[in-house]
């Protein structure tokens, strides 16, 4: 139990997909204008993130892990190089499920989110999850919790800088730092505020 | 002071449009509202009849700080004068050594004028560097954008001198404030319009570029070759048994005599600026008491979770509050008002959150001993989150109240 918390607190905070690896860098600079998006934005990635990495890890499991097949009588198979591909391909499922039910059910949000909804697929946080899972060899268990955690990591990371950019409305930033700039910026100065976690040792 | 209002205006026609210094506008404008409130009225309503203004505000702050500042030289001065005594070191090197000598003044551990002028010759150059780089930056920014000069730098300036050990290099003084003042304050357009206190980026900066002259034992006390842990650095390796065994009592870490960074030893100091900035309303009650209460409530939780191998964990709430820079922190950092949340449950929260991260990073974070620094800058990502979700709050049972009245 005590490893499944830590497992928990490190893939939110410690190990900030957004902040400590710079990773969904894209989405998360353009849906991070208003708050209300950014929130829903970041309820979606949890959702995905929860949903995928486990089932990557199923896959991976007992499809293309070396000796994986040997539940079918091919214990010398070894499909791991279709790794890339097919955890693309679950995310993309899973995304495509998730905007039929976002567009039936919050078409406020469906609207709000617009490409960025689809583009949640090719999201680097979402894949990396679950590359992170294979490299670190998690079981089930682990990589529902690594899923959950990163989602909320990097949906907390998002919904700070919308609430900063918006603040940052008032702000008179230079011309030629204005828009993308100075939010590369802002992201620089949250990340070193996330260097409060690094090093803790769980 | 008639007589400099009367200089002062007999200038003026140089520095307005037209006159030869015309340039120099901004610094006239400095020189000018440092000294008498501007001129100018509101011609258009609302109407707000106040005789403070932003720099009487912040002048506010810095004559609060000021305890805290007179009791940090001391100690500054203090420790260097007692690790002098303890290596047998006659006199201080070079021009410290030879203005003191000029004072007529020696280095006795026990006379207050030795410590506080020691300690002075060593904050006076860091200060002054401070003023000089990050001054530069201020009107550089002020000249070419066109606005004045912001009179938060003062606060700024100070706050950051105080919170830097007395050994540092000059040259990574200004190369700090250069980072607090252009990236964490200008680049955003200045005093009012930043998210990170610039004060504390600037540290935080210095603190992860130069760890070995910022963080350690051998940093703290102005004496080569001596080398004095910060209370926080004993208790995180050897717990409180080890505090005890340092001869470090509750009441040197409360007023101040202890091993740390400049200004911000002494919790009692910091206390009596905390209640003229209360008195004056110049800081947020609120944010401190959320920061303490955080503090406390982290503090009791982790005493009763207890832990066989991080001695941390038995450290009790009074000494969280008397060691390192947690009042320093909480009464001039975490106040400031423009990177601090803005609605008043929002304060509660943001200074909670600040309390409990303090607690946290110290107990739990080996890679730290000292955690307001990164606490503060942590709550200041979230501070306009809290104010988001407060009004979004207000907005919705205001909007329910009115269906009700109006059904």
């Amino acid at each position: 139990m005590d490893d499944i918390i830590s497992l928990f607190v490190r893939s939110v905070f410690v190990e900030n997909l957004a902040l400590a690896f710079f990773l969904g860098m894209c989405t998360f600079l353009a849906v991070s204008k208003r708050v209300a998006t950014a929130f829903g934005l970041g309820i979606a990635v949890i959702v995905v993130m929860t949903v995928t990495v486990p089932v990557n890890n199923l896959l991976f499991k007992f499809l293309l892990d070396k000796g994986a097949l040997a539940w079918a009588g091919l214990p010398y198979v070894d499909m791991s190089f279709l790794g890339l591909i097919t955890y693309i391909g679950v995310i993309a499922a899973i995304v495509q499920v998730l905007e039929m039910v976002l567009d039936r059910y919050f078409p406020a949000l469906y609207n709000a989110l617009g490409i960025f909804l689809p583009l949640i697929t090719v999201n680097c946080a979402i894949l990396g999850a679950s590359l992170f899972m294979v490299e670190r060899s998690y079981n089930f268990t682990e990589s529902l919790v690594f899923g959950l955690g990163g989602g909320i990591g990097w949906a907390l990371a998002v919904i700070a800088l919308a609430g900063i950019r918006e603040k940052l409305k008032y702000s008179d930033v230079p011309e030629g730092l204005q828009g993308l700039g100075i939010t590369f910026i802002t992201v620089g100065l949250m990340s070193l505020g996330f260097m409060a976690f690094s090093g803790i040792q769980l | 002071m008639l007589s400099l209002r009367r200089w002062l205006d007999r200038l003026e026609p140089l520095f307005t449009k037209g006159g030869r210094y015309e340039n120099l506008h901004i610094i006239y404008e400095m020189v000018d509202t440092i000294f008498y409130s501007p001129p100018d009225v509101t011609p258009t309503a609302p109407h707000l009849r106040d005789g403070i203004d932003l720099k009487r505000v912040m002048i506010y702050v810095v004559i609060a700080v000021m305890p805290a500042a007179l009791v940090g030289f001391w100690n500054t001065g203090y420790q260097a004068n007692l690790a002098m005594q303890d290596l047998g070191i006659a006199a201080a090197p070079g021009w410290r050594g030879e203005t003191l000598a000029l004072l007529g003044l020696g280095y006795d551990p026990a006379s207050l004028a030795d410590c506080l002028w020691h300690g002075f010759l060593y904050f006076l150059p860091i200060y002054v560097v401070t003023m000089v780089a990050g001054g530069v930056w201020e009107v550089l920014f002020a000249g070419v954008r066109n606005h004045e000069i912001n009179e938060g730098f003062f606060v700024t300036s100070m706050l950051y001198a105080l919170i830097l050990p007395p050994t540092i290099p000059l040259w990574q003084v200004a190369l700090g404030i250069s980072f607090g003042v252009v990236i964490a304050k200008e680049v955003f357009g200045g005093t009012g319009k930043n998210f990170l206190n610039p004060a504390l980026a600037g540290r935080a900066f210095l603190f992860f570029a130069y760890p070995a002259d910022l963080s350690g034992d051998a940093v703290w006390t102005a004496v080569d070759g001596f080398s004095g842990a910060t209370p926080l650095a004993v208790a995180a390796s050897s717990g409180m048994a080890g505090l005890e065994s340092a001869g470090i009592t509750l009441r040197d870490a409360f007023v101040g005599s202890i091993q740390g960074a400049i200004g911000s030893t002494s919790a009692l100091a910091c206390l009596l600026g905390a209640a003229f900035m209360i008195y004056t309303r110049v800081a947020s009650w609120r944010i401190m008491a959320g920061v303490f209460v955080g503090m406390v409530a982290t503090a009791l939780l982790l005493n009763a979770v207890g832990s066989d191998t991080n001695p941390m964990f038995a450290m009790n709430w009074q000494w969280h509050f008397a060691l390192g820079g947690f009042a320093f922190g909480m009464v001039f950092m975490a106040t400031d008002p423009v990177t601090a949340a803005m609605t008043n449950p929002g304060r509660w929260v943001f200074g909670a959150l600040i309390g409990v991260m303090t607690v946290l990073i110290r107990v739990v974070n080996p890679a730290y001993p000292e955690g307001i620094m990164l606490a503060i800058l942590f709550a200041n990502l979230f501070a306009p989150v809290f104010d988001h979700l407060v009004v979004q709050f207000n907005v919705r049972r205001r909007a329910r109240r009115f269906r009700q009245v109006s059904s």
